[in-house]
C-alpha cells in the first residue's frame, strides 16, 4: 500500500504526518502523533471514546481516514485546556465527580463542548440525547449531566 | 488499497470504472469505514466525493431540494427549508447513529449501503424522492425506491454513484413523520420502521398517502394497500385498525437478535397509526 | 444525603468532597491507560481465535506466517508451562488452547510482528486444522446426561454420582425444617427463572506492553486490577520467578471484575521472550466480548411461604448456573447470598455449576449474587402482591438485623438492612402517585464484602508533606479516600498527602481491587501505618525533649506532652518532627501488612418507577432511588458513585444485555451495537441516599460499597415491569419482544 501525506492542523498546531490509506483518523492521533487522549473503546462508532473535532464537526475519529485530515482542522481533548487553564467543563467534571475510571471522559469533554457551542443552555433531556452516543460505564451518567449543566450556566454567566 | 479524491464527477465516475477490484464510495464513511475494519470488504480503491464542489450544497429547485450526496446529517438537520417542507425525511436522516456519527453520515450513503434497516430510505421512499446518478454512461435519475435491491445490494451498476436526492416539492396541507422502534432510546438498529406522507384536503380528509416500512423486508417497502386504508378518510378508529392491519400484512420480515418476525410484524402496524397520526397532525389535520 | 441514628466520631477530612489526585490528567487526556504506552523497538501481537463453539486442535502449521518478512515470534500452548494446580493449569487453557478449544474465539496461536498489519496478514497464514464438535451452551441441556461433555474428569466430590460430567460442584446452605415451615405457610409460590450471561462491559479493551529478556527478568505494564495476582499469574505462565517479574497496573478504565485475571499478558510476555523485545498486545472489542470473562448464565428455582400477615416461613432456591467452559466456584456465592436480607428459621439452598462452550467467567460486581436475589426477590415480591401486603413491610417484617443468624451461616453483627428499608419507606419517592400503566418495584440486595492481604507504606517526608504507597489499583476514587483517611488519622491537611499506586516489585503482596475491598482494607491498612508513623514520630519528639516515649501523645496533627507533668513543651508539627528527622535518626514511615478481617456486609434497597408502552413492550425508567449502607461514606461523591453505577448496570442487566448464541454456538453479538448497555438518554437522574451504621471492625465504620449496587436492581426492575403489565416476569434480559410476548398471553 502506497502511504499517503497528509499536512492538517490539530488543536490549532501545524501537523504533518505519513499514514496508510486504510489508517483511521483514530490510529494516526495515538500511534503517530501521540495523542493518546482519544480512546478506542470499540472502534466501529458505537461507543463515543474517540470523540474529536473535524472542522468544528463533532465525529468519532475511528470512522475517519487519516488521509481526510488533509487540509482540516482537527481537534482533540488535548486541545481544550490553554496552557495550565482547564476549560470550565474540565474543572466542573473534577468538582461534580462525574468521572470514575476516566475513559469516557475526554470523549464526552470534547462531545460536550460541542453541544455548549451549539447551545448554550440546554435541557437535561437534550444533554443526554446529543451524549447518547458517549458510553459511560461507570457513572450511570447522573454525575455527567449535573456537571455540563454546571459548566453550561457557568459558561453563560461568564 | 489506494485513497482518491477527485474533483469532478466524471473523474470520479472514471476512477470507478476503470478499477478492475472491488470500489467504495467514500461519503460520510460511517459504513465503509466499519466494514474496511471488520475485513468484510477489502476495497482495492477509495473514492472520497467530499471534494466535488456542489455534492456538499443543499439547492432550493422547482419547489423542492435537492441535497447533495455528501450533506452530512448535521448539515441537513441544521436546513430550516428542508426541515419544514419533509420533517420526516430529516428525523429518519437525524435517527442514524449517535451526535457523532450524524457528523459524518448522509443520507446517500444510509441508502447505498443497502440495509434493509436505514433510517433515512422509508421517509425517501414515502417522500417519492428522486436520486441522481452518475457512471460512466453519464447521469440518470431513479426514484430512490428503486435502490435498494435486497440487504447489502443496490441495483446501481458498476462505476454509478449517487451525486444527489431530490426532494420534489408539497402541496399545500401535506405532512410526512418516520417513526421506528429500538430497544433503547439511542444508538440501535431499528427493528422495525415506517414513514407516512400524506396530503389533506380542506376539511382534514386524506387526498394522496404513500407508506414505506423499513426493517421488515428485504428491502424497504412502499405498501399501496396500507395508504389506501386512509385515503377518504379523517383517520378515525377504523381507518387506523385497518392501516395497522395493513401494514403488518406486507410484512416480510426474519428472526433474528435485533427482534422476531412476530414482534416485527405487530410494531410495524402500531409504528405506521403512529406515524400516521404525526403526519395528519402536520398536514394540518385534527385527528 | 446521609442519614444514621447512632453516635459517630467527628471527623475533619473523612466525609468531605476534596478533589481526586488525578483529576487533571483524566480531564486532559494525560493520564496513562493501558494502550496508552509504547517502547523503542516494540512490536504489535494479535491473536488467532476458534471460530468453533467445541473442536478438537488436529494441528497447528505456522510456517508460512513465520517466513511472512516482519514477523519476529509467533507462540502456541506449547510455549508455556505445564501447571500442577487446576485453577492454573485453566487460567493458561483459556490464555491459550492447549488440545481443544471450547468456545468460540479462544485464543490458538499469537504472533508477533514489526507492524499490526503484518502480524493480522500472518494470522491469515496460520493454518489450523479443527475437528468440530458437537456444543452446548445453555446450562440446562448441559447437565442432562446426553449433553456434549465440555471437559472430562473435571467434577468435584460434591457432585453425586449418575449426572452429567459437566456438572463440577455443587453446594448446599441453609438451617431448619423446610417442610414443617411450608407448612406454616398460608401461601406457597413456586416460580422458576432464567438470566443471561452478561459483560462487564468496560469501555476500556484488555492492553499490555510486555518486556521479557531471556534471563527471566521481566517488565509488564497492563490495565488489571490486581498487579500482584497478574505477576503470580504469568510468572507460574512463563516458569519464571515471580521476584523477576514487576507489573505496573496502568490507570483503568472500567474493571468490575472482569480485569481480575490475565488473558493476554502470558502471552505478550512469551511473545517478548522469543523475539527479544518489548510486544503490545490490545483487543478488539469483538475480542472483549467473545473472550474474557462475561458472567454465569443461570436457571433457579425458588420456592416460598409466607403467612397472610407477612411472615416468611420456609425459603427453598436451587441454583443452576455455568460459569462458561471451565469450573466456576460462583455458585456458591450465589448460594449463600440469595436469602442473606432474611431473618429465617428455615431455608436452603442448594447449587450446582455446569460446564458450556462459553468464555470462562470472571467476576461482575458481586458474582453470584444477582441471579441468586432477582429469583428470590421476585418471588417475595409475587407474594406480596397475591396476599395485598406492602413490599416494603413484608421486607421489614422479615429483615435480618443485629443478631439474625443468617441463610448461609454467619451470625450478623450490626447491620443497616433495617435502616435502608425504613429509609425508603419515608422517602417522598415511595408515596408518589402512579399513572396508567406505570409500575413500581423494589428490591433489597446485599454483598458479603471482603478484607484480604494488603500492605500499606506510608512516608513523612522531610518538608512536611506524606507520601502513601499501596498496591490497589484506583478504579472508583479510591486514592482519594485513602488521603483522606491518612489525613485524618495523622490530622494534617488532605493536600499534604500523595498516594500513589505502586508495582509488584515496591510493596508486598496485595490481593485484587475486588470484593468492594480497598476503601475497607486498604484504608484500615493506612490508619495502622500513620498509626505506626506516629509512634514514631511521637518516639522522635520524646528523643528530642528527652522524656519517656509513653509520654508524648499526637493530636492534631502534632506531639506533644501528655500531661504537664511530662514536660513544658510546645507541640511540634509533623512538619517539625520531618524537618528535623535526619538528626534523630533518619527518615520516618510507617508501614502495616496483614490479611484483613472484619469488612462489614452491605445492604441496599432498590425503588424504580417504570412506565410500559403495551403496544411495543418498550420500557421508560421514570424514577430510581438508591438506598444504601456505607458504613461510612469516607469520600461521599465517589459512596454516590458507586451506587449510581452500579444500579444502571443493573438496570441494563435487567432490560436489555445479553449474550445471544446462535445455533452454532458461536457469540451473535460481540460489539456495543447488539449488546445493549444503557446510554444516557435511556435513564432518568439516579438519586442516591446514603445510610451510616459504622462497621465495627474498621477505626471508621467503613463498609465497602462497590458491588452491592448491581445487585438490587435486577428485581427492582422485574418487580416494577412485572406490576405495570399485570403478569409476572420470569426472565431476564425483559427486552420489547419478551415484554410483548407476555402481554400477549395476558
Amino acid at each position: 500500500m502506497k502511504s499517503v501525506h497528509v499536512s492538517t492542523t490539530v488543536n490549532g498546531d501545524a501537523v504533518e504526518f505519513i499514514c496508510e490509506p486504510d489508517e483511521s483518523l483514530l490510529d494516526v492521533l495515538r500511534n503517530r502523533l501521540g495523542l493518546t487522549g482519544a480512546k478506542e473503546g470499540c472502534g466501529t462508532g458505537d461507543c463515543g471514546a474517540c470523540s474529536v473535532t473535524l472542522n468544528g464537526r463533532l465525529v468519532c475519529s475511528c470512522l475517519v481516514l487519516g488521509a481526510e485530515a488533509e487540509g482540516a482542522e482537527v481537534g482533540t481533548i488535548e486541545g481544550l485546556a490553554k496552557g495550565d487553564a482547564l476549560h470550565q467543563l474540565q474543572q466542573s467534571f473534577i468538582d461534580h465527580a462525574a468521572l470514575q475510571c476516566g475513559i469516557c471522559t475526554p470523549g464526552i469533554l470534547v462531545a460536550a463542548k460541542a453541544l455548549l457551542e451549539k447551545n448554550p443552555d440546554p435541557t437535561d433531556t437534550e444533554v443526554r440525547y446529543w451524549l447518547a452516543g458517549n458510553l459511560c460505564r461507570c457513572t450511570g451518567y447522573d454525575k455527567i449531566i449535573h456537571a455540563v449543566q454546571d459548566a453550561a450556566q457557568k459558561m453563560r454567566s461568564a | 488499497m489506494r485513497f482518491a479524491q477527485p474533483r469532478t464527477t466524471e473523474e470520479a465516475a472514471g476512477l470507478m470504472a476503470q478499477e478492475s477490484g472491488l470500489t467504495r464510495i467514500l461519503s460520510g464513511g460511517t459504513d465503509v469505514m466499519v466494514q474496511l475494519k471488520s475485513g468484510l470488504v477489502q476495497p482495492a480503491l477509495i473514492v472520497d466525493i467530499k471534494h466535488i464542489p456542489g455534492l456538499r450544497t443543499i439547492t432550493p429547485e422547482d419547489g423542492g431540494f435537492r441535497i447533495g450526496a455528501a450533506v452530512s446529517g448535521a448539515e441537513l438537520g441544521e436546513h430550516e427549508g428542508v426541515r419544514a417542507l419533509w420533517p420526516g425525511v430529516v428525523e429518519g436522516v437525524e435517527l442514524i447513529g449517535s451526535t457523532q456519527v450524524q457528523g459524518r453520515a448522509t443520507m446517500a450513503g444510509n441508502l447505498c449501503n443497502g440495509s434493509p434497516a436505514a433510517d433515512a430510505v422509508p421517509g425517501l421512499v414515502a417522500a417519492n424522492a428522486i436520486a441522481r446518478i452518475m457512471g460512466p454512461d453519464g447521469a440518470r435519475d431513479c426514484p430512490v425506491a428503486d435502490i435498494p435491491a435486497g440487504p447489502g445490494k443496490t441495483t446501481l451498476a458498476k462505476g454509478e454513484f449517487l451525486t444527489s436526492i431530490f426532494l420534489p416539492a408539497r402541496p399545500d396541507r401535506s405532512g410526512d413523520a418516520y417513526l421506528r422502534f429500538i430497544p433503547r432510546t439511542e444508538m440501535d438498529i431499528a427493528v422495525a420502521s415506517a414513514a407516512v406522507s400524506l396530503t389533506l384536503d380542506a376539511v382534514g380528509i386524506v387526498t394522496a398517502a404513500r407508506v414505506a416500512l423499513g426493517a421488515v423486508a428485504p428491502t424497504v417497502r412502499l405498501v399501496p394497500a396500507a395508504a389506501d386504508t386512509i385515503l377518504g378518510t379523517k383517520l378515525d378508529d377504523a381507518a387506523i385498525a385497518s392501516l395497522m392491519a395493513a401494514a403488518s400484512a406486507a410484512c416480510n420480515p426474519i428472526d433474528d437478535k435485533r427482534g422476531t418476525i412476530e414482534f416485527r410484524t405487530q410494531v410495524a402496524g402500531v409504528l405506521a397509526k403512529r406515524a400516521a397520526l404525526i403526519a395528519y397532525s402536520r398536514a394540518g389535520g385534527t385527528a | 444525603m446521609a442519614l444514621d441514628n447512632t453516635p459517630k466520631r467527628v471527623f475533619k477530612v473523612v466525609g468531605t468532597r476534596p478533589p481526586r489526585p488525578d483529576g487533571i490528567d483524566k480531564v486532559t487526556g494525560r493520564a496513562l491507560y493501558g494502550a496508552d504506552v509504547s517502547a523503542p523497538g516494540m512490536l504489535t501481537a494479535h491473536i488467532l481465535r476458534s471460530p468453533h463453539a467445541h473442536a478438537e486442535i488436529v494441528s497447528i502449521d505456522t510456517s508460512a506466517a513465520e517466513a511472512l518478512p516482519g514477523v519476529k515470534a509467533i507462540v502456541t500452548a506449547k510455549d508455556f508451562a505445564p501447571q500442577d494446580d487446576d485453577f492454573l493449569m485453566d487460567v493458561l487453557d483459556n490464555c491459550m488452547a492447549r488440545h481443544k478449544v471450547l468456545y468460540d474465539g479462544q485464543a490458538v496461536v499469537a504472533v508477533a510482528a514489526t507492524t499490526s498489519a503484518i502480524a493480522k496478514a500472518a494470522l491469515k497464514l496460520i493454518k489450523v486444522t479443527y475437528k468440530a464438535l458437537p456444543h452446548v451452551t445453555d446450562v440446562d441441556a448441559a447437565m442432562t446426561l446426553d449433553a456434549p461433555v465440555v471437559q472430562e474428569g473435571r467434577s468435584l466430590e460434591t457432585v453425586p454420582e449418575g449426572m452429567s460430567q459437566n456438572v463440577t460442584s455443587h453446594c448446599e446452605f441453609g438451617h431448619g425444617d423446610l417442610e414443617a415451615g411450608f407448612k406454616k405457610a398460608d401461601v406457597v409460590v413456586e416460580r422458576s427463572f432464567t438470566t443471561a450471561a452478561t459483560h462487564q462491559g468496560y469501555i476500556e479493551p484488555h492492553a499490555c506492553l510486555a518486556s521479557m529478556t531471556a534471563d527471566g527478568k521481566a517488565d509488564l505494564w497492563c490495565c488489571t486490577q490486581g498487579q500482584y495476582n497478574v505477576r503470580d499469574l504469568c510468572s507460574a505462565a512463563l516458569g519464571i520467578e515471580g521476584s523477576q517479574l514487576r507489573v505496573t497496573a496502568s490507570e483503568i478504565g472500567g474493571g468490575f471484575g472482569g480485569k481480575t485475571t490475565v488473558f493476554i499478558e502470558p502471552v505478550a510476555l512469551a511473545l517478548s521472550c522469543k523475539a527479544g523485545r518489548p510486544v503490545k498486545i490490545v483487543m478488539s472489542r469483538d475480542e472483549v466480548f467473545r473472550a474474557t470473562g462475561p458472567t454465569v448464565s443461570s436457571s433457579i428455582d425458588v420456592k416460598i411461604g409466607m403467612t397472610r400477615d407477612g411472615r416468611i416461613t420456609a425459603g427453598e432456591a436451587h441454583l443452576r448456573y455455568s460459569g462458561g467452559a471451565f469450573p466456576c466456584g460462583t455458585v456458591d456465592m450465589g448460594a449463600q447470598a440469595a436469602f442473606a436480607a432474611y431473618d429465617l428459621q428455615a431455608v436452603r439452598t442448594l447449587g450446582w455449576n455446569a460446564l458450556t462452550n462459553r468464555p470462562k467467567e470472571a467476576a461482575y460486581r458481586a458474582p453470584g449474587a444477582p441471579q441468586a436475589i432477582y429469583a428470590v426477590e421476585s418471588v417475595v415480591d409475587e407474594l406480596c402482591q397475591q396476599l395485598g401486603l406492602d413490599p416494603l413491610e413484608v421486607r421489614l417484617k422479615n429483615a435480618a438485623r443485629k443478631g439474625t443468624r443468617s441463610s448461609y451461616g454467619p451470625t450478623f453483627e450490626d447491620i443497616g438492612l433495617v435502616a435502608t428499608l425504613e429509609a425508603a419507606k419515608a422517602h417522598p419517592h415511595y408515596s408518589a402517585p402512579l399513572a396508567e400503566g406505570q409500575g413500581r418495584g423494589l428490591s433489597a440486595g446485599f454483598w458479603f464484602n471482603f478484607g484480604g492481604n494488603t500492605c500499606v507504606t506510608l512516608n513523612v517526608n522531610t518538608d512536611g508533606t506524606v507520601g502513601v504507597t499501596e498496591g490497589n489499583p484506583d478504579i472508583g476514587g479510591s486514592r482519594a479516600a485513602i488521603s483522606q483517611m491518612a489525613a485524618e488519622e495523622l490530622g494534617i491537611p488532605y493536600d499534604k498527602i500523595r498516594t500513589i499506586i505502586a508495582d509488584t516489585s515496591a510493596l508486598g503482596h496485595n490481593d485484587v481491587t475486588d470484593g468492594s475491598r480497598v476503601t475497607f482494607s486498604v484504608g484500615l491498612a493506612t490508619i495502622k501505618a500513620a498509626q505506626d508513623a506516629i509512634a514514631r514520630m511521637c518516639s522522635r519528639a520524646a528523643q528530642i525533649w528527652g522524656i519517656d516515649e509513653e509520654a508524648v501523645v499526637w493530636k492534631d496533627g502534632a506531639a506533644e506532652p501528655a500531661g504537664p507533668n511530662a514536660g513544658k513543651f510546645p507541640p511540634m508539627s509533623l512538619a517539625e518532627i520531618a524537618a528535623v528527622s535526619f538528626n534523630t535518626g533518619g527518615p520516618i514511615a510507617g508501614h502495616h501488612e496483614f490479611n484483613a478481617d472484619g469488612a462489614g456486609v452491605s445492604f441496599g434497597v432498590h425503588l424504580v418507577d417504570v412506565e410500559v408502552d403495551k403496544e411495543t413492550g418498550a420500557t421508560k425508567v421514570l424514577r430510581y432511588t438508591v438506598f444504601q449502607d456505607a458504613g461510612k461514606a469516607v469520600h461521599p461523591s465517589y459512596v454516590e458513585g458507586q451506587m449510581q453505577g452500579g444500579a444502571v448496570q443493573g438496570i441494563g442487566w435487567a432490560l436489555n444485555e445479553e449474550y445471544i448464541y446462535g445455533e452454532d454456538g458461536r457469540l451473535q453479538n460481540p460489539g456495543f451495537l447488539d449488546y445493549r448497555v444503557p446510554v444516557a438518554s435511556d435513564l432518568p437522574p439516579i438519586e442516591t441516599v446514603i445510610l451510616e451504621i459504622p462497621n465495627p471492625g474498621h477505626p471508621y465504620g467503613v463498609r465497602g460499597v462497590g458491588e452491592t449496587p448491581i445487585v438490587p436492581p435486577l428485581a427492582a426492575l422485574s418487580n416494577a415491569v412485572s406490576r405495570a403489565i399485570g403478569t409476572r416476569m420470569s426472565s431476564l434480559p425483559m427486552s420489547p419482544p419478551r415484554i410483548l410476548k407476555a402481554l400477549s398471553k395476558g
